[in-house]
């Protein structure tokens, strides 16, 4: 059987069980729905274009916050990998400051940036900068020194030895931190959305906030497989094409 | 091939280098003066862990000397530099890059412009024969043709100086004895400044111009051979072999005293 066909199997007995649970009747179709609800839910809320807009407002968040932390995870992580003395000042604090997550900052962003657009970037960067910034370090130090040796007797050296030699051979490394950071971001981003409302910009933490309030539990659960959907897609599309590309580019096995 | 009346290209006065480990401090290399001339190929012998790579970072700036000055062309030596190209035995050849890729790279950090690049690397390419493979990628290749990738992706900058430290010690014999003709097809035409570091007793005397054997550590040296033999050499000549022959005599008194049928280590 393929892997795909596996995955479907899986996934059909999941909502087999769910429907036949709803069917015992010892829990409320309103505390969960069946799974047919959830589905009309959510088909209703791509028909009437209120998930595409929310859709639309938390991609453009993830999109502008995701790639700051990533230009800023690999900034940071390479002054640490260079700067012993930084790395030992700051090191221990980033993996520690990783376990504190990100939305707890909420209440001072929104002080510090009032209710705006800045206080949700502030927190979706924050909860993916860190562990970018730690796999680019320890990507760096674990790049092989004979590679550098090399780029340096052909004439590399200073910024261009750091980005055509040490980054793409750090990449694989630097790459699984961007995973996690996206993971975290996209939580954080959710988190943010469902706690605080900013005005004007309606993410989808902001439908999910709006079918609760509405007791409305299928629509909550279409927002929650809207989310999940959205996640496959990106590691679909965009981490399993890079890993992919790594893989047959430098002859790796698959994972 | 050398002309003493010429300046030299490379040149090492009082050279020591002692390295810093755990044990307390190691001497590698004790008082080595070099000269090594315009077009001059020479080859470097010596025990197995006698300082030959490290003469050979000093040379390219990759390692400085604890005392002495090393210098190029009359310039003092602080830096690696593309006029001194290394081919490492590990070769370390960039692998997200193709074949072309790599071969560009050294053009890239100079500054040549893209067409330029290509077609020189194509052109390099077809040098040691691997027209083919521009667009492979090096986990693709066996490990005769990734050599010749390392020397291609040397060459294609037109170094002055070229040095080898020992490129075929990974390869099977026979690759070895293909690529190794081909080497000396190469460097005959392109007259480079080169010094090759070696186990091979008689790959030394059959390309080199001079012969330096370094002692056990820390290395200094012992002796350097002129080698007088008329050109081409081959690696089976009659004359190739006896001069080995006293080489491998006198770099036998280097090595620890072997033990019982142990191998004596050489190439």
């Amino acid at each position: 059987m393929p892997a795909w066909a596996k995955k479907v199997l899986f996934l059909a007995i999941v909502l087999g069980l769910w429907q036949a649970w709803c069917w015992t009747g010892l829990v409320s179709t309103d505390a969960l729905p069946t799974p047919g609800r959830v589905a009309r839910a959510l088909a209703e809320g791509v028909a009437d274009r209120g998930y595409l807009e929310a859709f639309l407002v938390s991609a453009r968040r993830m999109a502008v916050g995701y790639a700051l932390s990533v230009l800023l995870g690999v900034l940071l992580g390479t002054l640490l990998a260079w700067w012993r003395t930084l790395d030992d000042m700051l090191g221990s604090f980033l993996v520690a400051l990783q376990s504190l997550p990100s939305v707890c900052w909420f209440p001072l962003a929104l002080l510090w940036f009032g209710p705006s657009e800045g206080a949700i970037l502030f927190v979706l960067v924050l909860g993916a900068v860190l562990s970018i910034t730690i796999a680019t370090t320890a990507g760096i130090r674990q790049v092989p020194p004979l590679l550098i040796s090399a780029a340096q007797t052909m004439g590399a050296r200073g910024l261009p030895l750091h980005v055509h030699v040490t980054l793409p051979a750090a990449f694989p490394s630097i790459l699984g931190g961007m995973k996690l950071g996206w993971a975290f971001a996209w939580r954080a981003l959710m988190a943010g959305e469902l706690l605080y409302t900013i005005a004007g910009a309606s993410g989808l933490g902001t439908a999910l906030q709006a079918g609760h309030r509405a007791q409305d539990m299928a629509r909550v659960l279409s927002v929650m497989v809207l989310i999940v959907l959205l996640g496959m897609a990106v590691d679909f599309a965009f981490f399993g094409v890079l890993e992919r590309r790594i893989r047959e580019r430098r002859g790796l096995q698959k994972g | 091939m050398t002309d003493p009346s010429s300046s030299p290209v490379l040149s090492l006065k009082d050279v020591s280098k002692t390295f810093e480990s755990r044990q307390g401090p190691v001497e590698a290399l004790r008082d080595i003066t070099l000269e090594i001339q315009a077009s001059e190929m020479l080859c470097i012998l010596g025990p197995s862990g006698g300082g030959k790579s490290t003469l050979l970072n000093l040379m390219a700036g990759l390692e400085r000397p604890s005392r002495g000055e090393v210098s190029c062309n009359g310039r003092r030596v602080l830096r690696p530099g593309a006029d001194r190209v290394v081919i490492f035995q590990e070769l370390a050849l960039f692998p997200w890059l193709t074949v072309r890729g790599n071969l560009e790279f050294g053009l890239r950090m100079k500054g040549v412009g893209r067409a330029e690049r290509r077609a020189r690397a194509l052109e390099a390419l077809r040098r040691v024969h691997l027209e083919g493979f521009a667009e492979s990628y090096i986990h693709q290749l066996s490990g005769g043709m990734k050599q010749r990738v390392a020397l291609a992706r040397a060459l294609v900058i037109d170094p002055s100086i070229l040095l080898l430290d020992e490129p075929f010690a990974a390869l099977d014999a026979e690759t070895r004895d293909r690529l190794f003709t081909e080497l000396q097809d190469i460097f005959d035409k392109t007259h480079k400044t080169i010094v090759f570091v070696t186990h091979n007793v008689r790959e030394a005397v059959c390309l080199g111009d001079r012969v330096l054997l370094l002692t056990a550590r820390p290395g200094r040296i012992k002796r350097i051979y002129t080698i007088g033999l008329p050109r081409p050499r081959r690696i089976d000549d009659l004359a190739v072999a006896e001069l080995a022959d006293v080489i491998v005599g006198d770099l036998r008194g280097e090595l620890p005293p072997a033990p019982e049928n142990g191998h004596a280590g050489l190439g």
